[in-house]
């Protein structure tokens, strides 16, 4: 955000309301982080409702447990299980439907969806790389998804820099973090006593201009800087390399795919969190009385037993090959479909894995001794 | 292709069986015309390609498009009754709606192939996606030069289209070499595995293109014993399988490492998807 040639402005603490109303202003549902269940979510705030100060996420493999920041800021918490994904890519969806007449007719017809513009007030760079690969996938590999589309015109996206990552956030080895550097509307970085603010687009530049703020001093803007630099060094995970593709690939049969698929549970708990994973199921949801029927899709996980179904056997009938399914479409392959890693360094595959499998550790045995 | 830009993305079209044969117990053909008549006029495909089939209240499914690409008022598919959608599909009679996206894919390469022997190995159904590649040849047949038709089935029964074959095997410059692992009463070719027909196919391997569709185990013994008679790997394709939902590269089911074999496929040449097939699970 230090990139930008859009001076940056400040925005205090106190003033933080105004950024929201100054959004509801212009037609947009505001989504927040806040506390639910335990973890941090993105849920709707309300006209006069502050955000919440000094929440924190401890994370680790196979854990996540909310604690307190010492310094009370609005953003300490590195991430929650979902953000930005679900919000344009929608966990399940109708696209299309059919009606059966009488003389057993058919009428089929697209089912858009209805969309109001939305602005996600704490996006992670992490987050919006991945957007920018679902992007990639929903709308310039070939045919333009209308449903993503849709709900993707519609976001507003305010993006807040990671002062303090957790334990599982790799984000700086992939290069995505953690200052957001591109795809935002809006970017902040918090301070001490409020934020430095800049714009990414038209839509931010108007609601910036709208709150007219101080410049930021060039003193904050340093500190933003060094907030950055800091935030990398402290994470402690790393990737092995931005492109482990050949690596991956010459050792489909390492045996630490055994090793690793002796833990794994096939729940998919990492491809429900994992903010590129695309993949989706088909179905049909027939009305009750026999006269129309939804094609819905739903998000899937190659770690399910139906992914690899095929007539009469299953292309990966095992955890094995289903885990270095997901790997090495993660780590290999998506260079090959994207141009790059499918991996943003987010860490929740790793939190929220039931045995604490951690992907970095992972990659890293399955390539050790190759050149990165 | 004018029919196209409509026909294969968001919903399906209507379309009516026009006609349903049993070519097995097991196995059963569907023509289909669009409802669409406009549609159906400007309705293209290239053998190899597939459509989408979709059953009223059940769902979707890829079926390769096995009738002729110059017939054009009615588009064929060859189906196996196997899953809850194609068991479905085998209870239609003449007059009954189903909805068709497509088509999808990337087919054989026929524009490649002239002038040349054209071998085709096929396994089981894996011979219905290349009919219309017979078909194609046999319709032009001044542009291409021998053709070699090698066919592989379980048992005996499980040949469908005989007669075809019988035909096709007294056509000049045409060779049939079928193989049952179990043979029948009357089974007038060879009883054993289909790989031990490949010394007798007849072809020029410095002016031949190979296309294969079946069973993965027997594509790569039939690739080992083409390539070890001197066909380049660049003359080889095959046409591979995979879980399909959405045909547009979309779901994510059918990736096969980076190619997502709806979109990329499903035709392959062999250097593409030799280094995966030998493992298993991609």
């Amino acid at each position: 955000m230090l990139t930008q040639p859009d001076p940056a402005g400040f925005l205090p603490h106190a003033r933080l309301r105004s950024l929201i109303a100054a959004l509801r202003d212009r037609g947009y549902r505001c989504l927040g982080p806040a506390a639910e269940n335990g973890a941090i979510v993105m849920r709707e705030l309300d006209a006069e409702e502050d955000l919440p100060r000094g929440l924190q996420a401890e994370q680790g493999p196979g854990h996540y447990r909310l604690t307190q920041d010492p310094y009370h800021r609005y953003f300490a918490w590195a991430n929650g299980p979902q953000a930005i994904k679900p919000l344009a890519f929608a966990p399940q969806e109708s696209v299309w439907q059919v009606r059966r007449d009488a003389a057993g007719a058919l009428q089929f017809e697209a089912t858009p969806p209805a969309v109001q513009a939305l602005a996600i007030i704490g996006v992670r760079a992490c987050d919006l790389a991945a957007l920018a690969l679902q992007d990639a996938h929903f709308l310039r590999a070939g045919r333009v998804d209308a449903h993503y589309a849709a709900r993707r015109e519609r976001l507003f996206l305010v993006a807040v820099q990671c002062a303090e990552p957790a334990a599982t956030c790799f984000c700086a080895s992939t290069g995505d973090g953690p200052t957001p550097a591109a795809g935002y509307d809006l970017a902040l970085a918090e301070l001490s006593d409020g934020f430095v603010a800049a714009a990414g687009s038209d839509a931010g530049r108007a609601v910036l201009a709208a709150l007219d703020l101080a410049p930021a001093t060039t003193q904050q803007i340093e500190a933003v800087r060094q907030q950055g630099v800091a935030a990398a060094a402290a994470q402690t995970r790393r990737l092995p390399g931005r492109n482990l593709r050949d690596a991956l690939m010459g050792r489909l049969e390492h045996p630490r795919w055994d090793a690793v698929a002796a833990r794994c549970l096939a729940c998919g708990n990492c491809t429900a969190v994992c903010p590129t994973c695309f993949c989706h199921a088909e179905m049909d949801v027939p009305a009750l009385d026999g006269e129309s029927s939804r094609h819905q899709r739903m998000w899937d996980s190659c770690f399910g037993e139906s992914h690899g179904h095929l007539h009469g056997f299953n292309v990966r009938p095992d955890i094995r090959s289903r885990y270095r399914q997901w790997l090495t479409h993660k780590l290999a392959t998506w260079h090959d479909q994207f141009g790059r890693s499918g991996c943003t360094g987010c860490g929740r595959c790793i939190a929220w894995c039931p045995v604490g499998i951690d992907l970095t550790e992972e990659a890293a045995a399955i390539t050790e001794g190759a050149q990165p | 292709m004018n029919g196209r830009a409509h026909l294969d993305a968001g919903a399906p079209h209507a379309a009516t069986v026009t006609a349903r044969t049993q070519e097995s117990p097991g196995i059963f053909t569907l023509q289909l015309r669009l409802d669409d008549a406009t549609a159906q006029a400007a309705y293209r495909f290239a053998p190899g390609q597939f459509n989408m089939l979709y059953l009223y209240g059940v769902g979707e499914v890829p079926i390769s498009i096995m009738s002729d690409p110059e017939e054009r008022d009615l588009i064929g598919h060859t189906i196996r009754a196997q899953g809850r959608v194609t068991q479905g599909l085998a209870k239609l009679q003449p007059g009954d709606k189903v909805g068709l996206r497509g088509p999808f894919g990337r087919g054989w390469p026929l524009q490649e192939v002239s002038g040349c022997d054209v071998v085709l190995v096929t396994g089981g159904l894996g011979c219905a996606p290349v009919v219309s590649v017979i078909h194609y040849v046999l319709r032009r047949r001044e542009r291409f030069g021998k053709l070699v038709i090698v066919q592989g089935v379980k048992h005996a029964e499980d040949l469908i289209w005989r007669e075809q074959y019988d035909r096709w095997a007294k056509l000049p410059d045409t060779q049939v070499l079928v193989a049952a692992s179990e043979g029948a009463a009357f089974w007038p070719w060879h009883v054993g595995r289909v790989t031990e027909l490949f010394g007798l196919a007849r072809f020029n391997p410095e002016c031949a293109v190979a296309m294969m569709c079946g069973p993965e185990g027997m594509m790569r013994a039939a690739a080992d014993s083409l390539l070890g008679r001197g066909l380049p790997e660049s003359r080889l394709y095959l046409s591979m399988e995979r879980n399909m939902q959405c045909a547009v590269g979309r779901c994510g089911h059918c990736q096969l490492g980076g190619a997502f074999v709806c979109r990329d496929g499903p035709v392959f040449n062999w250097g593409e998807v030799k280094a995966l097939l030998a493992h298993k699970g991609f």
